[in-house]
């Protein structure tokens, strides 16, 4: 089994600080990291591919600090972890970071899986994965939370839908995104964590992948939509009335009488 | 009515339809569609897929919808992404809108991707809102960063797709004087059994324990809880009320609770008429989930709990006094 696991590296969303004024993230108050829900992704590839052998790459779009991240990909059990960097990608959307991951995911050739989270934790989409996967014309299900059955040739998983949970059958090759709820990621042991220290990220710039893209659909150039204003959701936060003990009931009471809820 | 050349500016609202029913958030879409639908002078459109919607076409009417186009199956089969995301790049190839909605569910944040890409346009997740500003430009509203930043992001190619999450806009009142076309388009059988299908829906594994993000009340606990047994306290409190019990996650990952009840961003995102939150800090995750309910209440021992900057009503004190008090006063009323 050849199984891509697509790793978003993003910053500790319990660090990181916020501009407040001007609505954006500060980068450097936060290093990046493995997005919690990717960590779930790793852990279904390798699990997978410690039941039918094969190899489990990891593949990302980030600028170059985001190697650390990587390497603790590798001592999660990550075999090969590449990183896609070029002041060319900056400003993606997830039409151009679709088209981009896409594009590598042909350079590395025949597969048989993709696997990544659900979401991100500072983008919020949960689209790349299925945007990859339309872009590769291969199946997919989104909000897997059980891999039920892997074969040469189909994965049978169990995917939220929203109503109910459904069986899912997908052909090989395909793609899906897991939630938290697939597996418990196990920790990486001293010993993998002081090998994945020394092994190799490798670097893929825009270049390297010219052959097979159109320059004109990566970065901001190949993105469709643009950030117009942005700003801090949780300053003010409602800051309501403080109560204590025995009044708080009585309060309590009148917001469900006032709703009408009593 | 609309006119195929030209400017796009038409509005299709993708109707969700599965397990033979459609989900309430269409009707809220159909209610901004109907909005942006007029303000850009041109129609609203809806497309329904699967066995049996037809029955539903009068009803998006009703809503607002001023023509339906109703893919129907000759039998039963289940939804198919690969199948929809077809019917629907066809589709808006045909009729050219210029914005696209989906609702921000499972199943539309499963579909609406491939189909913004086949297409080679931008597609918004998880909008709370959608306008058009004064240079006539399509603007959505959406959290980033597990809901830390609100962006408005605008969409530079057509149609601008967009998923809209459930429970943003209020559905128009039915009017059933309200009249409009509905076109059918039969899908065969051989269309689906041609070829092993690469998505196949087997049947349902379960049912969710509870629908949470339908709840107008939730009753949520947190760390604040001793015990698995005291999920009882609250779930007796949210029986009086007549709403659901939820919880933050770490009562789902020590095994208390299903995953189905967690609400957060990893979990689900609800917004409640009322949301009384129980011995819960207040986690950025957490709150990312239920800050946009009506009324936040809350009710924790801790007065530095982030939780409380956040409730229009925070009660300090311990919930296992405060919970049961206002449980005998509950149930005094009722006698």
């Amino acid at each position: 089994m050849k199984i891509i696991v697509l790793i978003k590296p993003t910053p500790n969303i319990e660090k990181v600080r916020f501009d407040v004024e001007r609505g954006v993230v500060d980068r450097s108050s936060a290093e990046l990291e493995i997005n919690p829900f990717d960590l779930h992704a790793i852990e279904a590839a390798v699990r997978i591919k410690e039941r039918f052998g094969g190899t489990v790459i990891s593949l990302s779009m980030a600028p170059p600090n985001a190697v650390n991240a990587l390497r603790d990909a590798i001592a999660r059990g990550v075999d090969r972890a590449i990183l896609l960097s070029d002041k060319r990608f900056a400003g993606a959307d997830t039409l151009a970071t679709s088209y981009t991951l896409a594009s590598a995911i042909r350079k590395l050739g025949d597969f048989d899986l993709i696997i990544c989270g659900e979401k991100s934790v500072d983008g919020d989409t949960g689209q790349v994965g299925p945007e990859v996967a339309e872009l590769l014309g291969i199946p997919h299900a989104s909000y897997v939370v059980d891999v039920k059955e892997v074969s040469k040739d189909s994965i049978t998983v169990v995917s939220d839908l929203g109503n109910a949970y459904y069986l899912v059958r997908l052909k090989l090759p395909a793609l899906i995104s897991v939630t938290k709820e697939v597996n418990v990621p196990r920790k990486p042991k001293l010993k993998d964590v002081l090998r994945a220290r020394k092994a190799k990220i490798e670097i893929w710039d825009a270049d390297s992948l010219k052959d097979l893209i159109d320059m004109d659909r990566i970065g901001l150039k190949g993105s469709a939509t643009r950030v117009v204003k942005a700003y801090y959701a949780l300053e003010k936060g409602r800051r309501g009335v403080i109560v204590k003990g025995d009044e708080g009931i009585q309060k309590i009471l009148e917001i469900l009488k006032s709703e009408g809820m009593i | 009515m609309s006119h195929s050349e030209g400017t796009p500016k038409d509005v299709l609202v993708y109707a969700e339809y599965i397990d033979g029913k459609v989900h309430p958030v269409t009707y809220e879409l159909l209610s901004k569609g109907r909005e942006l639908a007029d303000k850009l002078g041109g129609s609203l459109i809806s497309a329904i897929i699967g066995y049996g919607p037809s029955k539903y076409s009068e009803d998006l009417i009703w809503s607002g919808a001023d023509k339906v186009f109703v893919y129907e199956f000759d039998e039963d089969v289940k939804p198919d992404v690969l199948l929809h995301k077809d019917v629907l790049v066809n589709l808006i190839n045909e009729i050219k809108p210029k914005i696209v909605l989906f609702g921000a569910t499972p199943w539309g944040r499963t579909l609406a991707p491939r189909v913004a890409v086949a297409l080679r346009t931008g597609l918004t997740a998880d909008c709370l809102d959608i306008y058009i500003d004064e240079n006539g430009d399509v603007i959505q509203v959406r959290p980033a960063f597990t809901g830390n930043i609100i962006a408005h992001i605008k969409t530079i190619t057509t149609p601008v797709m967009t998923t809209i999450r459930y429970k943003v806009f209020k559905p128009l009142s039915k009017d059933k004087s309200r009249k409009g076309q509905v076109i059918i388009r039969k899908i065969d059988k051989a269309h689906l059994m041609s070829k092993e299908r690469p998505f196949e829906i087997l049947g349902k594994v379960k049912e969710k324990e509870v629908n949470i993000a339908d709840a107008e009340i939730i009753v949520a606990g947190g760390r604040g809880l001793k015990r698995k047994e005291d999920l009882k306290i609250l779930e007796e409190l949210a029986n009086l009320l007549g709403g659901v019990v939820g919880v933050s996650r770490p009562l789902v990952d020590s095994g208390w609770c299903s995953k189905d009840r967690q609400v957060g961003f990893s979990g689900n995102i609800v917004k409640p008429k009322i949301y009384i939150a129980c011995g819960i800090s207040g986690s950025p995750q957490h709150l990312a989930g239920m800050k946009d309910s009506k009324i936040i209440i809350s009710i924790n021992i801790d007065p530095s709990a982030p939780i409380i900057r956040y409730s229009d009503l925070a009660v300090v004190g311990d919930l296992y006094e405060i919970v049961p008090k206002l449980i005998e006063e509950l149930k005094k009323l009722r006698r």
